[in-house]
């Protein structure tokens, strides 16, 4: 199931209907919570885009709180649901704030670049992002079809799909691979 | 007994010692009468401090305001009389500040004390910062949201930590004397708890054998240290140094005792300042100078 949330929407509705900048603790806190509350009320496996359009300034303090916060406990051993998320509408200056958010806590996220084609910015290691690339290439693919694309060893491939499945930027459809935001 | 404290012709965040030497050993409950009645030049640092000033005191100070007119009324544009109104005693009449509209600050004297004034304060900024940051101080477009989210994290310091109200003010102006171009400078200045207090908060804090306020502030400023236990938290102050450093600015933080800076290659200033006279609370600078053809 895809959902789709427009941060500037829920700033307006949640905080004040006059702000368009994300900026502060108790800002961001508010806006996480109300994401938290619509992602709750969804069953099953769900791809949530998370869509930044209109919203003018995103200060570091809020990119915290709304961002890392949020993706924190579904990077942790017992994430609460299967979901995922996919960040749109981000300026430079969007991820100017949240690059520096990601890096300090070692997150990194889906962001779906104007082209329609998902990337991932944050910490990510050369292997990583070496298979992510191969997988994106390939759309789907089994872990031996990844291994033999970036000819790296089955083995260190299957860590390193896992490691980025634990992370949220990838998800295993029976025995394929799917780059979360990427179109199947 | 009133001691009178003679406000230099010319303040800013260094002259402003001057006024804080002055006023070290009075008691707190002690008349002060601040003469600014020679004053004729203050940066908005200088502004916001004397406000300061004024909260720190347990009896309401005197204020004695500048005699120049052309002072008196940059003063009032400034938003320094509306609110120093509730602070001293002014000698004779406070002038009257005509509508906002005619001002020419950037952001005026503007007090900060929850969360909302912080987005009152972004939101007011952005569109005249735009202009002046790219028109007149030939910085980046990119450089225009950066310093809204710099002005938001100085003013968020205040909110997360100061324990109590505090003032923002914006303003740009040639610094002839020490740099000879256009600047944008933002003071944020608090009577509150301190960064020495605030970071000793922090549970489960394990005391060092030195501790004072020069190195709260280093620990702050330099090392991202927070009260909050948080890995999250401290990201503010981090991310204002960032902004400093990409548009070769400066940024000063006196809290206590001590004064730390991230002095870049224009300026002479020293990195730490310690022994200086008391004053509670948090005082922050943050300038940003106008570039120059071939990037400086």
């Amino acid at each position: 199931m895809i959902n789709h949330i427009d941060l500037s929407t829920v700033l307006r509705r949640t905080v004040c209907d006059l702000y368009s900048n994300l900026v502060t603790r108790p800002t961001g806190a508010a806006v996480r919570t109300a994401i938290e509350t619509q992602l709750a009320e969804l069953g099953g496996r769900t791809v949530t885009v998370i869509d930044f359009s209109n919203v003018s300034l995103l200060d570091f303090s809020c990119a915290d709180e709304v961002v890392a916060k949020l993706l924190l406990p579904y990077c942790a051993d017992c994430p609460p649901r299967d979901a995922y998320f996919v960040f749109r509408g981000m300026s430079e200056t969007h991820l100017d704030a949240l690059e520096h958010v990601l890096d300090r806590h070692r997150l990194a996220l889906v962001l779906q670049q104007e082209d329609g084609v998902p990337t991932i910015v944050g910490a990510v290691s050369v292997g990583e992002r070496k298979v992510w690339d191969a997988v994106i290439e390939l759309g789907s693919a089994t872990c031996d079809e990844v291994a033999r694309q970036t000819e790296v060893a089955v083995d260190e491939v299957d860590v390193l799909l896992n490691a980025l499945a634990r992370r949220r930027l990838m998800m295993k459809l029976d025995d394929q691979w799917v780059a979360v935001g990427a179109p199947v | 007994m009133t001691t009178v404290i003679n406000v230099p012709p010319s303040l800013d965040d260094v002259t402003f010692e001057q006024v804080l030497e002055q006023v070290a050993n009075v008691p707190a409950d002690e008349k002060l009468l601040v003469d600014a009645r020679h004053a004729r030049w203050a940066s908005p640092f200088g502004l916001t401090a004397l406000l300061t000033l004024a909260q720190s005191r347990a009896e309401r100070a005197a204020f004695a305001p500048p005699e120049a007119e052309d002072t008196l009324s940059y003063w009032t544009r400034a938003g320094f009389f509306k609110h120093a109104v509730d602070l001293f005693e002014i000698v004779g009449t406070a002038p009257r500040q005509k509508s906002s509209a005619e001002s020419d600050v950037l952001l005026e004297i503007t007090p900060i004390a929850k969360s909302d004034d912080v987005h009152e304060i972004v939101g007011r900024i952005q569109q005249k910062a735009q202009h002046i940051l790219t028109r007149e101080l030939n910085l980046d477009a990119k450089a225009t949201m950066g310093f809204a989210m710099t002005l938001s994290e100085a003013c968020q310091n205040i909110v997360e930590h100061a324990g109590r109200g505090g003032w923002v003010a914006v303003q740009t102006y040639k610094w002839t004397k020490r740099l000879g171009r256009r600047v944008v400078v933002i003071a944020v200045c608090d009577a509150g708890v301190g960064f020495r207090q605030s970071l000793e908060s922090a549970p489960g804090r394990v005391r060092s054998d030195r501790w004072d306020d020069a190195m709260a502030l280093e620990e702050a400023v330099v090392r991202g240290v927070s009260r909050f236990r948080d890995p999250g938290r401290g990201q503010g102050l981090a991310g204002v140094r960032r902004y400093v450093g990409r548009w070769d600015g400066k940024l000063s933080v006196r809290s206590g005792t001590a004064r730390i800076a991230i002095v870049p290659t224009w300026d002479d200033d020293v990195a730490l300042k310690e022994g200086l006279p008391p004053f509670p609370g948090a005082q922050m600078q943050i300038t940003i100078p106008e570039r120059l053809a071939g990037g400086r």
